[in-house]
């Protein structure tokens, strides 16, 4: 892939944010989509290429009326939309089409005909093997190999506490976020426990809500209406679904090697990136996600975000729009971080980083079970 | 501890039913690769390691020792909360999914590394489930 070939000239959230009672999840996928391209000044005619995940993307497509020339329904949790646009970089520099819309929409709170979390029938490997021992939702899976990474480091629940403490700082300077009141790290660890060493401030939030993408060859990306933000380098990786078969439960092997190849493709180093964001499910994934794209070293990652090095006025910004902790979680998060990524290279970010040029939004798909990394840049990072 | 009539129950697939044949009859079965020798599990009738598909299956020792774990507060199918979820390390290598039984579900009683054996409760006719207990 030609570094910063593509760029990303269109993004939008859905108009509201929250409770969505009086949309379904494929108007919420609808309503996002159409922001995102009042965002870039299309319409469905100039669409080519759509990508989206839950649902079928052909129905998307036929809802809004857009006739595609390239669609993938990647559905792989989470990070599913860093994988659509690091597959729609490969078709647009390929002429499989020209404009690619990704969207996601989720009723992740009111279930307004949603899709939901994946039924697992008795059949499958996960419902043989793990569902028959309660590991059947997020709370019971993605947390399961934490007590391993904290106790191979030396380290406590509590050193996960901070995580949450200063994403709600961040949530507090976003209007948009759902919990803004400070907490503090006797408020997570006293809150009530969901599934020990979690309490309820360590889990994300449930909520409605969709972010929309469009993505073209960046020399067209100069006759868009906002700056263009460009892909400078990408990566997925997989484990798999299975928690119990993960090869390491300090470390995910999806997000190393997705981090390895996406600052290999971007060119970059560690210093060059002013502002990150990780999927934080849970408040342990951001540790995990320091340590696997190498900001940290393995099980340095809590004493630095202790050490307020994430925090607002810190050096490696992280989840400035509050995370899934804070902010919002429809369920598939990773659109959202790729938003606040975008936001904040346009300078639109209600948290403002000062001088952000590059942007790294990294996805945690399912239980660690899939990894993607986009690492965005402004036109003076392609300098 | 159980209640058989709501826990969520494996369906056997023609690749597993040799582990759920061997479970009712108070087996811990894995496979083996007759040309590497990779232990493995989830059952498949191929080693996932060289692709190889000359494999066998043996009773394993039934010895774990505890890998990772939480303790839920959310009730699911048939469990009462508060119950462990736990990964064990079985002696032959591979790890599985279990619910950590015959002791408190208390971080103090559940502790990482802790020598563990397989027990079997079954849960329908067809359906005994593997949990793991401390070693005594
Ligand atoms: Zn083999």
């Amino acid at each position: 892939m030609a570094r910063g070939s593509v760029a990303v000239v269109g993004a939008a959230e859905t108009s509201k944010m929250g409770q969505i009672t009086e949309m379904s999840e494929l108007q919420l996928q609808a309503d996002a989509a159409l922001n995102a391209m009042a965002d870039a000044g299309l319409t469905a005619a100039d669409i080519d290429g759509i990508a989206t995940a839950g649902k079928p993307p052909d129905a998307l497509a036929q809802y809004l009326g857009i006739t595609p020339s390239w669609l993938d329904g990647t559905l792989i949790g989470g990070s599913s939309f860093m994988l659509h646009v690091r597959h729609a970089l490969s078709a647009i520099e390929t002429g499989l089409c020209t404009t690619v819309l990704i969207v996601h929409g989720e009723s992740g709170r009111s279930r307004v005909e949603a899709e939901g979390f994946p039924e697992f029938i008795g059949g499958k490997l996960a419902g043989q093997f793990e569902v028959p021992y309660g590991a059947s939702l997020p709370p019971t899976m993605f947390t399961i190999p934490v007590l391993r990474y904290l106790a191979s480091h030396g380290l406590t629940p509590e050193d996960m506490a901070p995580v949450s403490v200063i994403q709600r700082e961040w949530a507090a300077l976003n209007p948009r976020a759902t919990f803004k009141d400070p907490i503090t790290v006797d408020d997570v660890m006293n809150a009530r426990m969901v599934a020990y060493p979690f309490t309820l401030l360590m889990c994300c939030l449930r909520t409605d809500g969709g972010g929309a993408l469009i993505l073209t060859a960046a020399d067209r990306a100069k006759d868009f209406p906002h700056l263009p933000v460009y892909v400078l380098g990408t990566g997925e990786s997989a484990e798999g679904p299975l928690v119990s078969q993960l090869e390491d439960f300090t470390s995910s092997k999806a997000s190393r090697l997705s981090g390895k190849r996406a600052f290999e493709e971007a060119g970059i180093s560690h210093a060059d990136v002013d502002h990150l964001m990780i999927y934080d499910a849970f408040a342990h994934v951001p540790l995990y996600g320091l340590e696997d794209l190498g900001f940290c070293q393995p099980g340095e990652a809590a004493e630095f975000i202790r050490n307020r090095h994430t925090a607002p006025g810190g050096r490696l910004p992280l989840n400035t729009n509050g995370g899934g902790l804070s902010y919002m979680h429809s369920g598939m998060y990773g659109m959202y971080a790729m938003q606040e990524s975008i936001r904040q290279l346009r300078g639109t970010a209600p948290a403002q980083v000062p001088n952000a040029n590059i942007s790294v939004a990294h996805g945690v798909g399912g239980m660690f079970s899939v990894a993607g990394t986009i690492i965005f840049g402004t036109e003076s990072a392609m300098q | 501890m159980v209640d058989t009539k709501q826990r969520h129950l494996p369906r056997p697939t023609p690749e597993t039913l040799h582990f759920w044949d061997g479970t009712r009859s108070g087996e811990l079965r894995l496979q083996t690769c007759d040309d590497c020798g990779a232990v493995y599990f989830p059952p498949r009738p191929f080693c996932p390691e060289c692709s190889n598909r000359n494999v066998s299956v043996f009773a394993a020792s039934g010895r774990a020792t505890l890998y990772s774990y939480v303790i839920s507060n959310i009730p699911a199918p048939g469990l009462e909360p508060p119950f462990s979820v736990a990964v064990v390390t079985l002696e032959e290598g591979p790890r599985l999914m279990t619910n950590i039984v015959g002791c408190d579900q208390t971080p103090e009683a559940l502790t990482l590394d802790m020598p563990l054996e397989v027990t079997f409760e079954a849960q329908s006719d067809e359906i005994t489930l593997p949990f793991f207990k401390p070693a005594g």
